[in-house]
C-alpha cells in the first residue's frame, strides 16, 4: 500500500468543510508553525525534504523560497499556481475540490514562511465552481480566526483571495501568471529578473504549484526528513498522478515517488490496465508537454531497466529514448490510437494557447498545426515529415517562456518514436476516415 | 444598440464589484479586471459588447483599450453574442481519444446546428475548446459553471431536455 501524505482524508465524508478538516489532523501544521517555529526554521524543513515544484518543472522547492528578496518596507507574496491547464492534467482540481483546507492550511504556513501579508490562489477561470469551494472554504477559514488579524494569537496577519484567470494556458507560465493578476494580458516576461526578485507589482514572490503547497503541510508535521525518507534519489515524498486515456481505472493516484511504472499501469491498486482487453501503444507520462513514448520505453529504459515514476527515472536516456515525470499527467493510448492525429489535437492546443510575443512559437506553432492538418487530410509528402522536424528544431531555446519547447517536443518525439505512422499517413491517405466533416468542426479549410 | 448610459451593474452585482475591488492594494484596482469582466458578462447577456467592455473601463478607471485586450486575449470572454447555453466540449488529447468528436458530432445532429452558431431559438451554442482538466472522466463538456463528465449519447439527450425545461442563463457567476 502506497504511503499518502496528501489524500490520506480525501475519502471522509465532509472534509472539504472546516469542521471536518479538524477533526481530521487539520491544521496541525499551522499550530506548530506559528507556535513554535520561524520563518526560516520552517525553510529547512521545506529544503531537507528535498520537495519540488509539483507543477511540472521539478525545481526544489527549498530553494526557490531561499531566494526571495527581502528589502525593508517591501510587501512579499505567494501566490499559488492553480491555472492548471497542462492536457492531462487534473490533480490540482481533485485536491482542491475534495480537502480545499489542505490547500489553504499549505498557503497560511508558507505564506509565513515567506513573510507575506497578503497571498493569492490563481485558479484557472474553467474551473468556476472550484473556485466557489475555495471561497467558502476561506470564509470558514476567517471565521475560526486562521485566517485575518493575529492569526491564532501569534501576531501574524494574512489575507488570502482567489483570482479567476480568464481562459489561458500560457497563465501557468509563472510571470504570465503574474501579469494576468495585475489585469493584463498574459505576456510572460523576460528573466531575470525573476518573481523572487521582482515579482507581482515589482514586488519579491514566490509563485508555487497547488500541490506542492499542500505538501509543505506533512512536511511541517512529521519533519523534512521524514519526508525525504519517501521516495528515491532526489526524487523524494509522493506525486499526485492524473492518469487518463485507456485506463480500465483513471482518475488522480497519490504514489512514493520511485514506483515501477508498469506496476503503477497494470495492477489493481492503480490503473488496473488497458480497457477492452486491448495492448497499450504509447504513454506520455507527463502531460502533453513532454516526449511520448511507446511502450517498449516506458516500462523499461533503453539500459533494459524497469522504468520508475521518478524525475530521474523517467528522464533516463535524455529525450532520446526517455521523456519526464512532468506534470504527472498520465496518458495511456491503446493500439488503435492514432499517434499522429493525437499529436494533432497537441499541435492545434499550443497553437490556440500560444501568447504570440515570439515569432518562432506563434508562427512555429501555426505551421506545425498546419502541415499535422495535411497528414490527417490525407494531403501530406514523405517531406512534410522532415519539414516538421525543422521547424520544431528552430523553436528551442529561441523564445522568452517555454511554451515554445512545450509544443516542438511532442512534435519531435512523435516523429523520433512513430516515423512509421506518418509515413503510413502519406503512402495510404484512405487510411484516414471521416475527414469533411472533421475539418468542417474544427472552421478549417473547405469541407 | 444599447448605448453606453444604459449599461449598470444592478445593486447585488455592484456589490460583488466592490468585494472584488477590496482584494487588491488601492493603486492596484486594474487586478480586478479578470474577474469584473467574468461579473459584466454573466449580467448583460453572457457576451462583452463594447458598451459592456467601455462601462468596466469607466468603473477602474483605465482606458477602454486596455479592456479589450484582455477580453480579446483570454477564451472564456465572449465578444459576440453567444446562445443561452454554452456547450463547451473539451477536444484536446485524452477527450479526443475517448470520443469528443463523437460528441459535437451527436450534439450537431440533435441541435440541427454547426459547431460556433447559436441554434435558431438561441437557446444552445457548441464550442470546441481546449483541456478543461477532466481528462480522467471524458469524454466531456462544461456548460456555465458546471462541468458534465463521462457522457454518452444518453446522458447528453437527458442534459439537454434538462437545460431546456430550467431554461436560465448559465454563466460562471
Amino acid at each position: 500500500m502506497s504511503k499518502k501524505l496528501l489524500l490520506t482524508y480525501d475519502h471522509i465524508p465532509g472534509i472539504n468543510t472546516l469542521d471536518v478538516y479538524r477533526q481530521n489532523n487539520g491544521y496541525k501544521s499551522l499550530e506548530k508553525a506559528l507556535k513554535t517555529m520561524t520563518p526560516d526554521l520552517i525553510l529547512d524543513e521545506v529544503k531537507k525534504s528535498g520537495l519540488r515544484g509539483r507543477g511540472g518543472a521539478g525545481f526544489p522547492t527549498g530553494m526557490k523560497w531561499s531566494f526571495l528578496a527581502k528589502p525593508e518596507g517591501v510587501p512579499r507574496y505567494l501566490v499559488c499556481n492553480a491555472d492548471e491547464s497542462e492536457p492531462g492534467t487534473f490533480k490540482d482540481r481533485y485536491l482542491m475540490e475534495r480537502i480545499p483546507h489542505l490547500l489553504i492550511e499549505g498557503m497560511i504556513v508558507s505564506s509565513f514562511a515567506l513573510g507575506a501579508n497578503t497571498s493569492y490562489i490563481y485558479v484557472r477561470g474553467e474551473y468556476f465552481y472550484i473556485i466557489k469551494i475555495l471561497q467558502n472554504a476561506i470564509k470558514e477559514a476567517y471565521a475560526a480566526g486562521l485566517l485575518g488579524k493575529n492569526i491564532l494569537g501569534s501576531g501574524y496577519d494574512l489575507d488570502l483571495y482567489v483570482q479567476p484567470g480568464g481562459g489561458a494556458y500560457i497563465c501557468g507560465e509563472e510571470t504570465a501568471l503574474i501579469e494576468s493578476l495585475e489585469g493584463k494580458r498574459g505576456n510572460p516576461r523576460i528573466k531575470p529578473p525573476f518573481p523572487a526578485i521582482a515579482g507581482l507589482w515589482g514586488c519579491p514572490t514566490v509563485v508555487n504549484n497547488v500541490e506542492t503547497i499542500a505538501a509543505v503541510v506533512p512536511i511541517i508535521n512529521d519533519g523534512g526528513e521524514e519526508y525525504a525518507k519517501i521516495g528515491i534519489g532526489k526524487s523524494t515524498g509522493t506525486k499526485l498522478i492524473s492518469a487518463s486515456g485507456h485506463l480500465n481505472k483513471p482518475g488522480v493516484y497519490e504514489i512514493e515517488l520511485g514506483l515501477p511504472v508498469e506496476e503503477f499501469i497494470y495492477s489493481d491498486e492503480y490503473c488496473g490496465g488497458i480497457r477492452n482487453g486491448k495492448k497499450l501503444k504509447a504513454v506520455v507520462a507527463g502531460g502533453s508537454s513532454v516526449p511520448i513514448l511507446p511502450t517498449e520505453l516506458i516500462l523499461r529504459t533503453a539500459n533494459g531497466e524497469p522504468r520508475l515514476m521518478s524525475y530521474e527515472s523517467l528522464g533516463d536516456g535524455g529525450f532520446a529514448t526517455g521523456t519526464m515525470l512532468g506534470s504527472g499527467g498520465f496518458i495511456a493510448m491503446d493500439e488503435d490510437t492514432s499517434i499522429v492525429k493525437n499529436l494533432f489535437t497537441f499541435a492545434r492546443f499550443y497553437h490556440h494557447e500560444s501568447c504570440g510575443q515570439c515569432s518562432p512559437c506563434r508562427e512555429g506553432t501555426g505551421w506545425m498545426e498546419k502541415i499535422l492538418k495535411k497528414f490527417i487530410a490525407g494531403t501530406a509528402t514523405l517531406k512534410d515529415i522532415d519539414l516538421l522536424w525543422d521547424i520544431q528544431s528552430k523553436i528551442e531555446g529561441k523564445t522568452i517562456c517555454p511554451l515554445g519547447e512545450a509544443a516542438a517536443w511532442p512534435v519531435a518525439a512523435a516523429i523520433r518514436h512513430f516515423r512509421h505512422e506518418f509515413e503510413e499517413y502519406v503512402n495510404n491517405p484512405q487510411s484516414i476516415h471521416d475527414v469533411k466533416h472533421y475539418f468542417r468542426l474544427n472552421n478549417l479549410v473547405e469541407a | 444598440m444599447t448605448a453606453t448610459s444604459e449599461i449598470k451593474f444592478s445593486v447585488e452585482a455592484d456589490k460583488k464589484a466592490q468585494e472584488i475591488l477590496q482584494q487588491y492594494p488601492k493603486d492596484k484596482s486594474k487586478s480586478a479586471l479578470l474577474p469584473l469582466l467574468h461579473l459584466a458578462q454573466a449580467e448583460f447577456g453572457g457576451w462583452l459588447s463594447v458598451e459592456t467592455m467601455d462601462y468596466v473601463a469607466s468603473i477602474l478607471n483605465i482606458q477602454p483599450i486596455e479592456v479589450y485586450e484582455v477580453a480579446s486575449f483570454y477564451s472564456m470572454y465572449n465578444l459576440k453574442p453567444v446562445g443561452k447555453y454554452l456547450i463547451e466540449v473539451c477536444q484536446t488529447s485524452s477527450c479526443w481519444m475517448c470520443g469528443s468528436e463523437d460528441i459535437v458530432r451527436y450534439l450537431e445532429q440533435k441541435l440541427h446546428v454547426e459547431v460556433g452558431q447559436p441554434t435558431q431559438d438561441g437557446m444552445f451554442q457548441i464550442k470546441t475548446v481546449e483541456c478543461l482538466g477532466s481528462c480522467g472522466t471524458a469524454p466531456m463538456f462544461q456548460i456555465g459553471d458546471k462541468y458534465y463528465e463521462n457522457l454518452t449519447f444518453e446522458k447528453v439527450d437527458s442534459i439537454l431536455d434538462i437545460l431546456r425545461q430550467e431554461n436560465k442563463y448559465s454563466r460562471y457567476v
